[in-house]
């Protein structure tokens, strides 16, 4: 397997939304290099016929009858907010001006 | 088993033995509760197991209990015994962290299914313990709030990542406590403190109300210094739940009758089976020394041992580590800096984006960083197939080798972790180290199947220092975990109850 270079860890990082610093960047390409050339172990074994377990437990899909129940009151889940206006939550801005 | 300078401290008593105290009225639940609390306010500067410690919430609830025994009511079998509760559990009203900055002051809306089970069951939740974060670790080191300390020997681990929960127990903070095992959570901090810890079938407790980790392995389960107090709790908490679809709507196993049963010692007619692959190269002599000496005990009481080969366990390590992320990587995502936590850096003119990605920064560990990156490069295209689609065939490996050996053993036994509890600071820089802590719990997970951390007895501590604890793992099939309890305490009742050994600590009586 292809070593892990610092670039790929910066799109990994952009990916998940982390905003990692150049320190982390330099730690984390080695870190990431060992623990995927250990866990690439996987492609040693699994041949094309054995069929991939999601879940190990067999489940089918669960419906319930709708019944109109109280949720969880909206002051309470607004009091957790990192910031809450008019009854809602609010968010930093989502467009850009060129957008 | 003789307690030194026990006399009559509440705190040394079994669950069993306080809950039967409180139901003939020889002594008040507010009284247990007080000498817990005592007792965490003695100790806990040194363990740190505790992140938020409910005094008002643990009192009220124990007055509860009393009031109800005052009033002629029925109490349940655990009422009025305190309880210390993983910080991933969450608690309506009480602040609940998984261990990480990015939730910290974080005041849950609702009350977990386990949680309200144990309210109901009047179980006294003392606070809420450390871990690491988000369940990420082996240590308690990713904790964001600082690493607890094993209690036979603080310089060391009391594991992870529910090692708030089993250094609680081993101090004798709390008779009884819940942690979650993903990967071995829960059975590797048992077994490094000398305790019982048991992780369920998949689907056998309801995992509403647990802040996710990665949701096809995650399972909430007990934590006691006895088989039977593990038991106990363990029914309280399961059964089916319609608020989690993956729950399973079956009995419970008869755990608590299966833990009486076993501690009569007699064992006929069952086969174990030794899992060849988890031993050997990178296991202490003293852990497999302490294994073989039970499995001795087990053929005296009458089970045939048998040695069983599971030849894919030895990639369960590199699979897990690709599932878990993967699963963890998606979980994770809820962590967007809008509905709930940490926000950083929103200064009127930063896009979301911008503030999402610094506060996610800013809120999250290096191991969860790490794991993230790993998840979303194992699902991102032109890997997938590679990395989490191979991970995926490997659990179907896996479980294809327990079902192989489950028809000729009725139980599978290993040591539940590779050395005695480690020194603090030894593996946090070396993800790989820290990972190959849990070499011998993954495979039960990946299949969904039960499994119990029993103590095995003592064994020396490499570097020095006191002897330290060694657990027994026993592995059932799906929805058979009463054969880990029945197993486990034939190994109690012919070992003693290790917890009973541990130092008494500064501040004990």
């Amino acid at each position: 397997m292809p070593a892990i270079s610092r670039e790929e860890v910066a799109h990994l990082a952009r990916l998940a939304r982390l905003a990692v610093t150049d320190d982390e960047l330099d730690t984390f390409a080695g870190q990431l290099d060992v623990i995927l050339g250990a866990v690439a172990r996987v492609g040693e074994v699994a041949a094309d016929d054995i069929p991939p377990t999601s879940h190990a437990v067999p489940l089918t899909n669960v419906l319930r009858p709708d019944e109109v129940k109280p949720s969880i009151d909206r002051e309470m889940v607004l009091l957790a907010a990192p910031a809450a206006e008019d009854g809602r939550f609010r968010v930093p801005r989502i467009l850009t001006e060129e957008e | 088993m003789a307690v030194p300078d026990s006399g009559d401290d509440l705190t040394r008593l079994t669950a069993t033995e306080t809950a039967a105290k409180i139901a003939s009225g020889d002594v008040s639940a507010v009284e247990v509760a007080n000498a817990h609390l005592d007792r965490i306010r003695a100790v806990d500067g040194d363990v740190h197991a505790f992140l938020t410690v409910d005094e008002d919430g643990a009192i009220a609830c124990a007055e509860s209990v009393d009031d109800k025994r005052a009033n002629g009511e029925p109490l349940s079998p655990l009422a009025g015994v305190p309880l210390a509760l993983k910080d991933v559990v969450v608690t309506r009203g009480l602040q609940t962290t998984s261990g990480s900055k990015i939730l910290e002051g974080w005041i849950p809306p609702y009350d977990a299914t386990i949680t309200r089970k144990m309210r109901e069951a009047g179980v006294v939740i003392l606070g809420k313990v450390n871990m690491d974060e988000f369940a990420m670790g082996s240590s308690t080191e990713n904790s964001a709030f600082g690493a607890s300390r094993n209690p036979w020997d603080l310089t060391r681990t009391p594991g992870g990542s529910s090692g708030g929960s089993s250094a609680a127990v081993a101090a004798f903070e709390a008779p009884i406590a819940i942690g979650t095992d993903t990967g071995g959570s829960i059975r590797q901090p048992a077994a490094v403190t000398g305790l019982v810890g048991h992780k369920p079938t998949y689907g056998g407790v309801s995992r509403y109300g647990l802040i996710a980790f990665s949701s096809s392995l995650d399972q909430a389960g007990p934590f006691g210094r006895t088989v039977l107090d593990t038991a106990l709790l363990h029914e309280v908490i399961a059964g089916h739940d319609p608020m989690d679809s993956t729950s399973l709507d079956v009995p419970v196993p008869p755990v608590v009758a299966a833990a009486r049963e076993g501690a009569h010692g007699d064992l006929a007619g069952l086969t174990v089976g030794v899992v060849k692959e988890l031993g050997g190269e990178g296991y202490e002599p003293g852990v497999e020394a302490a294994c073989r000496a039970a499995y001795a005990k087990l053929e005296e009481m009458g089970a045939k041992v048998v040695e069983v080969s599971c030849p894919h366990f030895g990639y369960a390590l590199a699979a897990y580590y690709l599932i878990a992320p993967s699963e963890a990587s998606s979980n994770l995502a809820r962590f967007d800096a809008v509905r709930y936590g940490l926000r950083v850096g929103d200064d009127g003119v930063r896009g979301l984006e911008e503030v999402m990605s610094l506060t996610r920064e800013a809120g999250f560990g290096a191991e969860v960083k790490r794991r993230i990156m790993i998840g979303t490069y194992a699902l991102s295209s032109g890997y997938y197939d590679a990395y989490y689609g191979q991970a995926q065939k490997v659990r179907t490996l896996i479980s294809r080798d327990f079902a192989a050996a489950f028809e000729t053993c009725d139980v599978l036994v290993s040591p539940t972790t590779p050395t005695v509890a480690f020194k603090l600071g030894e593996r946090v820089d070396d993800p790989m180290a820290m990972y190959a802590s849990d070499l011998c719990t993954l495979p039960a997970p990946l299949a969904g199947l039960p499994a119990i951390s029993v103590p095995a007895g003592l064994a020396a501590a490499p570097g020095g220092g006191p002897e330290l604890p060694v657990g027994l793992q026993i592995m059932a099939p799906a929805l058979a975990d009463d054969r880990c309890y029945r197993v486990a305490a034939a190994v109690e009742a012919a070992l003693g109850v290790l917890a009973d050994k541990a130092p008494l600590l500064e501040g004990a009586k």
